[in-house]
């Protein structure tokens, strides 16, 4: 355990000391979802309508960017080797690393998404749904991630590679995560869709270690 | 007499076969310095025998066990150096190595008597972005001390060091092995320790016409 918390330190360590890197991840977030309103139009309607998939979309897409740092780093300066070595065992220093990247990627796009919520008139009655779906679905985005991020390692043109692996697998991700907001704006209940993603992010939290840590091993083999 | 042994080891890259029919045996405070041309296999072994590298034949055995049974306790045993020497560029030197000290189960305050063993207290606070390659070099060989391990594995520890280094690299090494660890190094230059035992990876070495015997590759 105190091997697991060393790692975590280390990786948020890292973060902070060059937080350019995850406030690019947010300011993307944001400056692309403003755009769309230059796409489709002003419309107040429309876009109150829209809010939802566009907040979930553009945040699956700002998570992507920061995925090829993730074990890239510690791949080319040799760390990686070192870590397999350790005797934690590679699946926790992977839900290491991934904890570490959803603190520092997805707890700040939680953060943002009220904001552009607001910012595209969504009815606040959608926010705690909103809030809620961005908690249970996000940490997903990071676990689904980390296998996209260890498999594209030691292949050419790898931060191509990883959008192509894990886009697809985000898919359930983002239709329970819009469905939640979008029931809460009909008036019906949102329980499903985030028992849903609950359940995602369960099911993630046990594959997504043991497939990332596989796709290491071979990696640094 | 805890033995770390291997048997009939073969060594396969890509679809080259390295090195065929390998044997060595490291008692409790030996050294085993490992030579040969480039390209015999030095750190393909020192992969293979620290886990990185699945051999193509042959066991590594612990204590006559097979470490492939236990590789967490197998790992938690050894120090690995490899070519790369892992310091963060925005860590202190400090940093780094407290890193890895507690995650092999040392103490932050073992950190000092590595930063010490090469002469790096007073660096103890730099960034590591900001170190020569020979400093970081030392670094990473601090970090076998940091942290202490029964084996060491040290892919060519030598490179970048200059001469007070590498007169601290033979100490650490001597009182690794006075203490009952084993010290295996693949090096071309010299090292003072007359009584290393050298294993010449040339000796197993397969015949060009052999090396890229078709079916073998298990494709």
């Amino acid at each position: 355990m105190n091997g697991f918390l060393q790692m975590v330190a280390r990786d948020l360590r890292l973060a902070l000391r060059q937080r350019a890197d995850a406030g690019m991840v947010v300011l993307f977030f944001v400056l692309t979802a403003a755009l769309f309103p230059f796409g489709v139009g002003p419309e107040a309607n429309l876009l109150a309508r829209i809010a939802p998939g566009v907040i979930w979309v553009t945040a699956l897409l700002a998570v992507l960017l920061s995925l090829e740092r993730l074990f890239l780093a510690d791949y080319e300066d040799g760390a990686l080797e070192l870590l397999a070595l350790s005797p934690l065992p590679l699946e926790a220093i992977v839900l290491a690393k991934a904890l570490a990247h959803w603190l520092t990627t997805g707890l700040p796009l939680v953060l943002a998404a009220p904001l552009l919520a607001l910012l595209y008139n969504m009815d606040p009655a959608g926010l705690p749904a909103l809030i809620l779906a961005m908690v249970l679905g996000t940490p997903s985005l990071s676990l689904i991630g980390a296998i996209g991020a260890a498999l594209a390692l030691g292949a050419r043109r790898g931060g191509v590679l990883i959008p192509l692996l894990v886009l697809p697998l985000n898919v359930p991700v983002l239709i329970f995560g819009v469905g939640a907001i979008d029931a809460t704006l009909a008036g019906l209940d949102a329980k499903p869709h985030l028992l849903f993603l609950g359940a995602l992010f369960l099911a993630a939290l046990v594959t997504a270690p043991l497939a990332a840590a596989a796709a290491l091993r071979q990696a640094i083999e | 007499m805890t033995l770390f042994q291997g048997r009939e080891l073969d060594c396969l890259r890509g679809e080259r076969r390295v090195f065929a029919g390998l044997d060595f045996s490291i008692p409790p405070g030996g050294l085993l310095v490992l030579t040969g041309a480039n390209g015999s296999g030095k750190s393909s072994l020192l992969r293979i025998m620290a886990g990185l590298l699945r051999p193509a034949g042959g066991t590594l055995t612990w204590d006559g066990a097979p470490v492939t049974d236990d590789p967490e306790a197998q790992a938690a045993r050894l120090h690995y150096l490899g070519h790369l020497d892992a310091v963060k560029p925005v860590l202190t030197v400090a940093e780094n190595l407290a890193f890895w000290a507690v995650l092999h189960g040392g103490a932050a305050a073992e950190v000092a008597r590595g930063l010490e063993a090469f002469d790096l207290t007073v660096l103890a606070g730099v960034p590591g972005g900001m170190l020569s390659a020979g400093q970081k070099r030392r670094v990473a060989l601090a970090r076998l001390l940091a942290a202490p391990a029964e084996t060491w594995l040290l892919d060519e520890p030598t490179v970048g060091l200059d001469t007070p280094s590498l007169a601290r690299l033979d100490v650490a090494i001597a009182e690794q092995r006075a203490t009952g660890g084993r010290v295996v190094v693949a090096t071309h230059a010299a090292l003072d320790a007359p009584d290393a035992e050298t294993l010449d990876l040339g000796d197993f070495a397969v015949a060009p016409g052999e090396a890229y015997s078709a079916g073998e590759a298990g494709w």
